[in-house]
């Protein structure tokens, strides 16, 4: 029978079912953060037993980190508190922390693929709902709460019922200045927020093979903004590419034997979903969103939606987001003015985001007014971009380039967007309040986040290249 | 996990849509290491002016004295966003052992379920017809029968819920307890795929 790929991987993991109700599921990687763990430990330690499978467990501090001078204490007391209850957890229970200070450490699913410990085939979970990011390489990957982050310590399983299955082809040839950022904030556009609800979606079509690992990372990692239990990407040549030679990445005569089963993980011709999306790349331009959920996105050149030209999902949050925002139904969102930019977070805070960055604002520098933050991903990036000399173009833009953490993307830790100012921000959520209370988010491109950097205000970056 | 049957009460309506668990719970309130006392800054932004807990916002129904209840009554689309499990505890916290909603959040449903908060799906028509009541009303939510009634009308609707999940739930068993009880066959499982 026809299989798809996400039938392909779960039919793999299934310890047993319960009549009438969900699977136990074996869960092959297992990341965890500060932030959405310490219950799960104090939880283990009430029922009187040890994580069962320390060795499948991988865990990094971000949430919480301060992203200038880590090497000095974290002044936010209960943030410290935290990443101190994540190391004695880690020591108690023998798993491997790449914590602040580790050359290692940084954005929990910026690390796992950055080290190869994210292959095709697997199942993988974190208590974070990114985890999706993992679904680029052919992986079943998703967010769970911190309940089960306690099952899958103590059985390395969890109880899930098959979600329904969704395909989004995005055919055709991408323009200039438009990149996997924007298909994303496209299909949102289109499929709304809650588009893909209990759907476990598959991104394929010719426009999604033809981008890298980390441009695909960019999609599956937004797929929670959909709504969707977790987003994949057939694995292929890009990927076994990417995952060669990586620290945790098969060797050998077993990298051989890996590749060979990697290559069966794709959807059989014939294989059903339950429902299918067609997108067609050449019709999108560089997006921006204009409201409070991520699918209130819009091209660039575009006017904010009215009340009669809005979808039906959004039109009753109309008024109420566009308050908060600051800003006019029907008006233009291109010269709209902005205080910070934020080029970071799961999303987008990889090398080739920052290279991307990096070439178009060589020789320029950031308006007046306008506050520049670089956050890589991890200390790995973080290296890397100094090594090419990254940093130095940054820092003659007047950007300024911070050490690896969530940073801005969530009102968490020290770094904060202020009331009533707006961020172009690289990130994946525009809620109200998501980057400090008050803050405004706009969602974009790292491309279309450095124009607006140089400019200070929305710019669409197609005419700032040549 | 606290046990649940039957909740006849009255109700709070929060009628916004997509509430997303950043306004349940703000990321600077996920910092505690226990699960008790988040209830208290439940909508946080939405209840207090400039984060300033005395300075309440009159129009939030939070914080409207003719609103009461153990039932939470919100807009579609509630609990997108975060996977944050901080969300279900600040509802259970704050008193609520029901949320009613037209759609839910894949990860918010489930969280909500793993702490004996019960995410009841109605239809939109139905969802509009509880927030026409007025603040007297009371719901019946029945999870045995899986029915949820508008005590004043007699209008009922019959919801869904995953036969397990229900079974847990009626009996305050969380999943751990079975996992733990499996732990020989997903040894064997683990032994049969090397
Ligand atoms: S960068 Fe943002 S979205 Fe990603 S894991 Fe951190 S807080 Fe979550």
């Amino acid at each position: 029978m026809a299989k798809s790929l996400f039938e392909k991987i779960w039919e793999k993991h299934v310890v047993k079912t319960i009549d009438d109700g969900p699977s136990v599921l074996y869960i092959d990687k297992h990341f965890i953060h500060e932030v959405t763990s310490p219950q799960a430990f104090t939880g283990l330690n009430k029922r009187g037993i040890k994580v069962f499978r320390p060795q499948q467990v991988v865990a990094t501090a971000d949430h919480n980190v301060p992203t200038l001078n880590q090497h000095l204490p974290i002044k936010e007391e209960l943030s410290r508190l935290q990443v101190d209850a994540l190391i004695k957890n880690c020591a108690e229970h023998g798993i491997e922390l790449y914590g602040l200070g580790h050359p290692f450490q940084g954005i929990v699913h910026v690390i796992g693929p950055e080290l190869g410990v994210t292959q095709p085939g697997m199942t993988i979970v974190c208590g974070d709902s990114h985890t999706s990011t993992h679904g680029a390489f052919g992986s079943i990957a998703f967010g769970i709460g911190t309940s089960e982050v306690e099952m899958v310590f103590a059985s390395q399983c969890l109880l899930q019922s098959k979600p329904k299955l969704m395909r989004i082809n995005v055919d055709g040839v991408l323009n200039k200045g438009v990149v996997s950022k924007d298909i994303v904030l496209y299909i949102l556009s289109k499929i709304s927020a809650s588009g893909a609800t209990g759907y476990a979606v598959e991104f394929a079509g010719s426009a999604i093979r033809s981008l890298s690992m980390e441009a695909r990372m960019t999609i599956c990692n937004m797929s929670i903004e959909m709504g969707a239990r977790c987003g994949m990407i057939a694995p292929d040549e890009t990927t076994f590419a990417y995952i060669k030679g990586r620290k945790f990445a098969p060797q050998g005569a077993e990298w051989d034997k890996k590749v060979a089963e990697w290559k069966q993980l794709f959807s059989d011709t014939d294989a059903a979903f339950d429902q299918e999306v067609f997108i067609n790349a050449a019709a999108i331009e560089p997006m921006i969103t204009y409201g409070t959920n991520p699918g209130m996105g819009i091209g660039v050149s575009e006017t904010i939606p009215t009340t009669e030209t809005i979808n039906d999902t959004d039109r009753s949050g109309l008024a109420k987001s566009l308050a908060y925002m600051g800003l006019e139904q029907g008006a233009a969102i291109k010269g709209q003015k902005i205080d910070y930019v934020f080029i970071g977070s799961c999303t987008n805070s990889r090398i080739e985001d920052l290279r991307m960055v990096a070439s178009f604002v060589k020789g320029k520098k950031k308006a007046d007014g306008v506050e520049v933050w670089i956050v890589p991903g991890s200390k790995q990036v973080e290296a890397q971009a100094i090594q090419e000399g990254i940093d130095k173009i940054f820092e003659e833009a007047g950007f300024q380039l911070r050490q690896p953490g969530c940073s801005a993307c969530l009102g968490m830790n020290e770094d904060k967007i202020p009331t009533g100012k707006y961020c172009i921000s690289t990130s994946n959520r525009n809620f109200e309040g998501r980057q400090g209370a008050g803050a405004r988010t706009l969602l974009a491109s790292p491309l279309t986040a450095a124009a607006a950097a140089v400019t200070g205000v929305i710019t669409d970056v197609r005419e700032l290249l040549n | 996990m606290k046990a649940l049957t039957t909740i006849q009460s009255r109700f709070v309506p929060v009628n916004i849509e997509n509430i997303d668990t950043d306004q349940i719970i703000p990321a600077r309130f996920l910092k505690a290491t226990t699960r008790d006392g988040f209830g208290k800054n439940l909508f946080r932004d939405w209840r207090y002016y400039n984060d300033d807990a005395s300075k309440t916002r009159a129009d939030f129904p939070l914080n409207m004295s003719q609103f009461d209840g153990e039932i939470l009554v919100a807009g579609k689309n509630f609990g997108c966003g975060s996977s944050r499990e901080h969300a279900a505890w600040a509802i259970l916290d704050y008193g609520f052992r029901v949320v009613v909603s037209s759609f839910f959040a894949d990860i918010f449903r489930n969280n909500a379920l793993n702490n004996g908060v019960l995410p009841v799906q109605v239809s939109d028509e139905f969802l509009q017809r509880i927030f026409l009541q007025d603040n007297n009303t009371e719901l019946t939510v029945n999870l045995e029968q899986q029915t949820i009634r508008i005590n004043s009308t007699g209008e009922q609707e019959h919801f869904d819920i995953n036969p397990y999940k229900k079974t847990c739930l009626l009996n305050g068993y969380d999943d751990i307890d079975f996992l733990l009880s499996n732990k020989a066959a997903i040894e064997t499982f683990e032994k049969q795929r090397v």
